[in-house]
C-alpha cells in the first residue's frame, strides 16, 4: 500500500518536472529568437530569413549546434572539460525545483526556498571556474576569473537585497512570500523595497554576465570568456545555462518584488500562472533592452559599484526597513 | 555642484534617458528593404551589366570602330576586327573583363551606333573565375534578353 502511494507520488513529480523543463527549453530557444528580433527592432532593422518571420531560426540553431564536431584541446583536462557543461547546468535546473508558478503548482514546496535558491545560484560559479581551468587556455582562464569575481562580489549585494524581502515577508518559503503580498499592485514589495529592487535587478544583470556587464567576453583582449574552447553541444549547454539563468533571475524578481502569480487588480483579473509568465516576460525584455542601450562598463567600475555603493545602500535600507516594520506600515507590514 | 552630480547618478537619470530613446526606436517604422522581394528604385541612367544590341532585322550593331576600346579608362575591352564576306567590318572577338571594368559608362557614350550599352542589371554572379570575361555571345545574349523585357531602353 505504501509502495503504491510512493510510485504514484513519484510519477506525479516526474510529470510536474516535465511541465517545468519542456517549457523552459522552448522558452530559452525562443528567448534567443526574441533577442535577435527585439534588438534588431531597436536598431531599426529586422532579420527574417529562416521560415515565416524568422520563426524557425532557434530550431536551425539547435540543429547546427547538435551536429557540430566537439573538439577537445590537446592539453585540456579531458574529464573536467567534458563534465563542466553539466556542472554549470545542474545547479540552475535544480533551482527551478522550488519556484512556485501558482498556489498549487510547485515541484517542491520547501521552507527554506530562498536560501536554497541562493545556494544553487552560487554553485554555478564552480562551473565557470572549472571550465576556465580545464580548458588550459590563458584566455579562457582570464575570462573565467573575471566572470567568477564579478559574480561572487555581486552575490553579496543580491543576498542583502533578498534579506530585505525576507524581513518584510517573515518567511523563506517562496509561496508564503508571494501570499504575503496579496491585495493588488500597491501591496507588492517593490514599493517599500524600491532601492533593494533596483539593486537586486542590477546585480542580477551582473550575475548573468549580460551586457553592459559582460566583461568576461572581450573580443580584442580576452576573446570569448570561459567557454572559449567549447564547440557544438557543450557550447550549446553553456548558452542554455546563460539564458535559463536570465529567465530564473527574472522569475525570482517577480516572486520577490512583484507578487508572483498575483494579479495586479485582483477584483478585475484572476490571479494565476498567466500573470507570473507575463510579468517574467517584462523582465526578460528588459535584459534585451539593456543590451541594446548601454555600452560596456569598465571592470574596475563594476567592482567599485558592487563593493562601495551597492552593499552600503542595501545595509542602510535594511535599517530603514526595520523602522517601517516597527511602525507596522500598512498595507505591507501590518500583518507581521 | 558636487551634490547635483550625486543626485543625478543615484536616480539613474542618464540611464533612464538612454532607455527611453531606445524604447522609442522599438516602435518606429522600419526602413529596411527586404532585398530579394523588394528593391530600391533604380535610376534609368544606372550603369550595370554590359550588353551588345542588335538592329531590328537581327543584324548586330557593332561596326568594330574600336572607339570604346580607346576611351575605356581601365583598358577592360578587347576587340579583334575582321572583314566579313559581305564586305562589312565586324568583330570576331569582343570581350569585357568585368573585374577591370569600373562601370563609368564612357563606352556607351563613345559608341556611334548605340551598340554597347550598360543595362540596369545590378546583381549577377559568376560561377567560375573565367566567367568574368564577358564574351561576344554572352553580351549579345544579354542584349537580346533585356531588349525584349524593355530593360535596355534608356532615355537621354
Amino acid at each position: 500500500m505504501d509502495f503504491l502511494i510512493l510510485v504514484k507520488n513519484s510519477i506525479l513529480i516526474i510529470i510536474k518536472i516535465i511541465f517545468v523543463i519542456v517549457p523552459l527549453l522552448i522558452g530559452v530557444a525562443y528567448f534567443t529568437f526574441f533577442e535577435r528580433r527585439i534588438i534588431g527592432y531597436i536598431h531599426d532593422r529586422s532579420p527574417n530569413r529562416v521560415g515565416p518571420k524568422d520563426f524557425l531560426r532557434p530550431i536551425a540553431d539547435v540543429i547546427k549546434l547538435l551536429f557540430k564536431e566537439i573538439i577537445i584541446p590537446n592539453k585540456a583536462n579531458k574529464l573536467l572539460f567534458i563534465i563542466t557543461p553539466i556542472i554549470t547546468l545542474v545547479p540552475f535546473l535544480l533551482a527551478w525545483a522550488v519556484i512556485p508558478f501558482s498556489n498549487n503548482f510547485v515541484i517542491s514546496d520547501i521552507n527554506i526556498g530562498l536560501l536554497y535558491i541562493l545556494s544553487m545560484t552560487s554553485l554555478g560559479v564552480y562551473g565557470v571556474i572549472i571550465a576556465g581551468w580545464a580548458t588550459n587556455s590563458k584566455y579562457a582562464f582570464l575570462g573565467s576569473i573575471r566572470s567568477a569575481a564579478q559574480t561572487i562580489s555581486y552575490e553579496i549585494a543580491m543576498g542583502f537585497a533578498l534579506v530585505g524581502v525576507l524581513m518584510a515577508a517573515g518567511t523563506m518559503n517562496l509561496k508564503e512570500i508571494v501570499n504575503a503580498q496579496q491585495g493588488g499592485v500597491f501591496s507588492w514589495y517593490f514599493i517599500p523595497l524600491f532601492p533593494l529592487f533596483i539593486i537586486y535587478w542590477i546585480a542580477a544583470v551582473v550575475q548573468t554576465n549580460r551586457a553592459p556587464f559582460d566583461v568576461a567576453e572581450g573580443e580584442s583582449e580576452i576573446v570569448k570568456g570561459f567557454h572559449l574552447e567549447h564547440f557544438g553541444t557543450s557550447f550549446g549547454v553553456f548558452l542554455f545555462v546563460e539564458y535559463a539563468n536570465m529567465i530564473l533571475v527574472s522569475i525570482l524578481a517577480v516572486i520577490m518584488f512583484f507578487g508572483g502569480w498575483l494579479s495586479p487588480f485582483e477584483s478585475y483579473f484572476p490571479s494565476g500562472i498567466i500573470c507570473i509568465l507575463l510579468k517574467t516576460m517584462v523582465f526578460m525584455f528588459s535584459f534585451l533592452w539593456f543590451r541594446a542601450t548601454f555600452p560596456r562598463c569598465r571592470y574596475d567600475q563594476i567592482m567599485s559599484l558592487g563593493w562601495k555603493i551597492f552593499i552600503p545602500i542595501t545595509l542602510i535600507w535594511i535599517f530603514i526597513l526595520i523602522i517601517f516594520i516597527g511602525l507596522k506600515l500598512p498595507p505591507w507590514f501590518n500583518g507581521i | 555642484m558636487e551634490y547635483n552630480k550625486y543626485i543625478k547618478s543615484f536616480l539613474l537619470l542618464e540611464l533612464l534617458k538612454g532607455l527611453s530613446i531606445t524604447i522609442s526606436h522599438l516602435f518606429k517604422t522600419k526602413i529596411t528593404i527586404q532585398y530579394p522581394e523588394e528593391r530600391i528604385p533604380i535610376s534609368s541612367k544606372f550603369r550595370g551589366l554590359h550588353a551588345l544590341r542588335r538592329h531590328y532585322d537581327g543584324e548586330e550593331r557593332c561596326i568594330s570602330c574600336k572607339l570604346c576600346e580607346i576611351i575605356c579608362p581601365s583598358i577592360s575591352i578587347d576587340i579583334n576586327p575582321i572583314n566579313r564576306i559581305d564586305n562589312t567590318k565586324r568583330t570576331n572577338l569582343y570581350e569585357i573583363d568585368l573585374f577591370k571594368c569600373i562601370y563609368c559608362g564612357a563606352c556607351e557614350e563613345a559608341c556611334p551606333v548605340d551598340s554597347i550599352v550598360e543595362t540596369i542589371v545590378l546583381d549577377y554572379h559568376l560561377g567560375h573565375l573565367n566567367e568574368r570575361f564577358m564574351s561576344k555571345d554572352n553580351l549579345l545574349l544579354t542584349g537580346d534578353n533585356l531588349e525584349r523585357s524593355m530593360f535596355i531602353q534608356k532615355e537621354y
